[in-house]
């Protein structure tokens, strides 16, 4: 038995941290949130440089064919310098969308080109992943109503949608009758949309079902637990360093316990939770028998613990922790964000009791 | 990420699958703070004879002489607390003492106290804390001064459980009053049936008294009786500590106390959705922690050193056990506040038991703040606290 990210993971994890430490310091993430735009060029040229919309993409369209854990690696690693660019949507649900349920034609259409980063699929399946049933339904083939919260959306050439007869549906962003609303977020790294859809032309994904809809909520809390592990870690070795410079009293404030107990407590909350991440993320690709389960601990554990470094980290920061100046609100944000999207802690936690017969939904 | 068990692993596991079914039946509990009985010495004896005990104690003392594998140790853990068979004689001589003696003891020491401790015959003590040193370990003043082939001991001990059932101590003792406090400190062994031993019972809030104080007047130890060298026995206490978090902090304990807590609400019929969040938050607490344990076992079966991600297990560990426990005791309501022996008790009264003893467990064996200073300080690297003037 071999519980640990492989040789090849770590290099990966290595090479992602440090071109990305030095491609998106807080300069890009700042004039992202200033000028309200919906990605960092610069930063997507990079993160496409290094095959990151490609992981889940199959070797057969122009792929690297990895696998959830992976994925879950890139997130981290996206969440510890708040990258604003798009992941979750195009990169991972998106792919395992079309790689799990989509026809032949569809596959060839999106995967390579998915792959490269020259397409962005956008993701409205909000009400679908959160148990909010659906806001889009077919009627006479095409779709009506509307979605919220639509991830991945300001530059996608489609949407993939949830309709109310449980499949799955793709659009173009072009198509007539299709109308989207940008959403003001807290977390200005990863934009939201609303969409709406007037007898839009779609095209339904022929494999899609309910399992397919459950993988997706389940890779989407991996994901989103995996970049809050990062964006967290990004926040505790902040305040460490902070605790470290500054001085009151005639010391440095990492030398009273009240600063230090601070930094532990988030330290543990936090590193406790890594081993789930990479257990869930594991378990999509081999043991989709327990995957439901463990995916639903890692969003509920990785929201309450990334809330708590969150405001935390905040705190051991003083008056500047609060400032627009010092910038650690933007990983506040990107975590809150994580912790919110397709349901907070504690619809996971009743997902997880509804799995194992404790609950009905 | 590979979760298979390699074909030696597979193996272990059918073996131990094959041994709990034919022997399981026969086990016998631990019993915190008595004396093993005839019957617990006969499942430890074979226990030790297919290696379920003592597996790495080489033969020659009295173990099984397999060579050390984690992941065996692992498995056969995880079987057996799986299968609700208890893993023979556990108290500190076996966990915390023998691996100790093994890294630092003479062969005199090693032949005269491993079998023997294996075996169950021999029932040790710990004599660490004392009134004045409870976090402060390293200023303890129990002294031991040099009187010919003796040393002669004088001071207190608290904290000690099995003091009254115990035949021998594992004791650190002051014997050289002008060092530097972490280097005046010897590692001795003694019989608690030496003249000028004296034992208190210690009762705590659960009614029972789990510990005991014990105080020592002129008690005179054969100065071969040190382990390590004299003024090492820092070092040597920190070899055993070491064990002592990994006992305090078992995430297959964790998993078999949550399957109780369980079947507790189901035999209870709670469908409070409240109540229900709490058992989720603390499933995912306890998967959590298993996963953990999963990471570390690799980290010591490749010898790395696992950083933080070891420094945590205690503090995390000791606080979902209590957590459980007082989920348990505000699911039963009023029943939960009935204590063993009253009439509608529940698990007689186990639940409160067990939450006042898991609080215990926060503070012994480094307190929940002591935890919280070595995360920060050796995990995080922060700056230490300047020494006060003394």
């Amino acid at each position: 038995m071999e519980f640990a990210l492989s040789e090849a993971q770590r290099q990966m994890q290595d090479s992602l941290r440090s071109a990305l430490t030095r491609a998106c310091p807080l300069a890009r993430v700042r004039d992202v949130a200033d000028r309200g735009l919906a990605r960092d060029d610069a930063v997507w040229a990079v993160v496409c440089e290094l095959g990151v919309p490609a992981l889940l993409v199959p070797e057969a369209h122009g792929g690297l064919g990895l696998s959830l854990l992976d994925a879950a690696i890139a997130a981290e690693e996206l969440g510890r310098r708040a990258a604003p660019v798009p992941f979750l949507g195009s990169a991972v649900l998106a792919t395992i969308a079309l790689r799990e349920a989509a026809s032949a034609e569809q596959q060839a259409q999106w995967l390579p080109r998915i792959a490269t980063g020259e397409a962005v699929v956008g993701v409205a399946l909000c009400e679908a992943l959160a148990g909010a049933g659906a806001g889009v339904q077919l009627r006479d083939e095409r779709l009506h109503g509307s979605s919220c919260f639509v991830i991945d959306a300001a530059q996608a050439e489609a949407y993939l949608l949830a309709a109310a007869d449980g499949s799955l549906y793709l659009v173009s962003a072009e198509a007539p009758g299709l109308h989207r609303v940008p959403l003001l977020s807290i977390d200005a790294t990863r934009p939201l949309s609303e969409l709406h859809l007037d007898g839009v032309v779609a095209q339904r994904l022929p494999g899609s079902d309910a399992r397919t809809l459950r993988r997706l909520r389940d890779a989407a809390w991996v994901i989103n637990a995996a970049d809050t592990l990062g964006a967290g870690w990004a926040m505790i070795d902040q305040s460490v360093a902070f605790a470290h410079d500054r001085k009151q009293f005639g010391r440095a404030i990492g030398t009273f316990q009240a600063v230090k107990h601070m930094c532990a407590e988030m330290a543990s909350e936090l590193e406790i939770t890594r081993a789930i991440v990479w257990y869930a993320a594991h378990a999509f690709d081999e043991k989709p028998e327990v995957l439901s389960l463990y995916a639903a601990h890692a969003k509920a554990l990785l929201g309450d613990a990334g809330q708590f470094v969150a405001r935390t980290a905040t705190e051991v920061h003083g008056g500047m922790g609060i400032t627009d100046d010092l910038g650690l609100h933007h990983w506040y944000k990107r975590i809150g964000l994580n912790r919110q999207l397709y349901g907070g802690p504690g619809w996971a936690r009743r997902i997880a009791a509804v799995e194992q017969g404790w609950a009905r939904i | 990420m590979d979760l298979r068990l390699n074909s030696k692993h597979e193996k272990l596991l059918e073996r131990v699958r094959a041994f709990l079914v034919e022997h399981g039946h026969r086990s016998v509990p631990t019993i915190p703070g008595e004396r093993p009985g005839p019957r617990l010495l006969a499942w430890q004896k074979l226990l030790l004879e297919h290696g379920y005990a003592g597996r790495t104690v080489p033969r020659d003392y009295g173990g099984y002489g397999a060579e050390p594998d984690v992941m065996e140790q692992h498995l056969i853990t995880e079987e057996f607390t799986r299968a609700g068979v208890a893993l023979g004689i556990g108290n500190q001589g076996i966990s915390m003492l023998v691996p100790t003696l093994l890294e630092l003891g003479t062969e005199e020491q090693k032949h005269a106290y491993i079998p023997a401790t294996l075996r169950g015959d021999l029932v040790w003590c710990q004599g660490y804390s004392e009134p004045g040193a409870g976090s402060d370990l390293a200023s303890l003043q129990t002294r031991g001064v040099e009187d010919g082939e003796d040393i002669v001991v004088n001071g207190q001990k608290i904290w000690t459980s099995t003091a009254h059932e115990a035949d021998m101590i594992f004791c650190l003792v002051r014997t050289e009053p002008d060092a530097p406090k972490h280097a005046g400190i010897s590692y001795l062994l003694f019989s608690m049936k030496s003249p000028g031993v004296t034992i208190r019972p210690l009762k705590t809030m659960t009614g029972r008294a789990e510990f005991n104080e014990v105080f020592f007047t002129d008690v005179r130890v054969p100065r071969h009786q040190i382990v390590g060298q004299r003024g090492d026995g820092w070092k040597v206490a920190n070899a055993t500590l070491k064990h002592e978090r990994g006992y305090l902090a078992n995430p297959g304990l964790l998993t078999q106390r949550y399957a109780e807590l369980t079947r507790l609400l189901q035999d209870e019929g709670v469908d409070d959705p409240v109540l229900l969040d709490r058992l989720m938050q603390l499933q995912g607490r306890v998967l959590a922690q298993q996963c953990h344990g999963m990471r570390l076992l690799t980290c010591a079966e490749r010898r790395e050193d696992p950083g933080l991600a070891g420094l945590i297990t205690k503090l995390q560990g000791c606080e979902v056990r209590h957590q459980l426990a007082i989920l348990a005791t505000d699911a039963l309501e009023e029943s939960g506040l009935l204590v063993a022996g009253s009439p509608h008790a529940r698990a007689n009264g186990l639940w409160q038991e067990r939450a006042m003893f898991d609080l215990g467990l926060i503070i012994g064996g480094g307190t929940a703040q002591i935890q919280k200073n070595i995360i920060a300080e050796r995990g995080l690297g922060m700056p230490r606290e300047p020494k006060a003037a003394v």
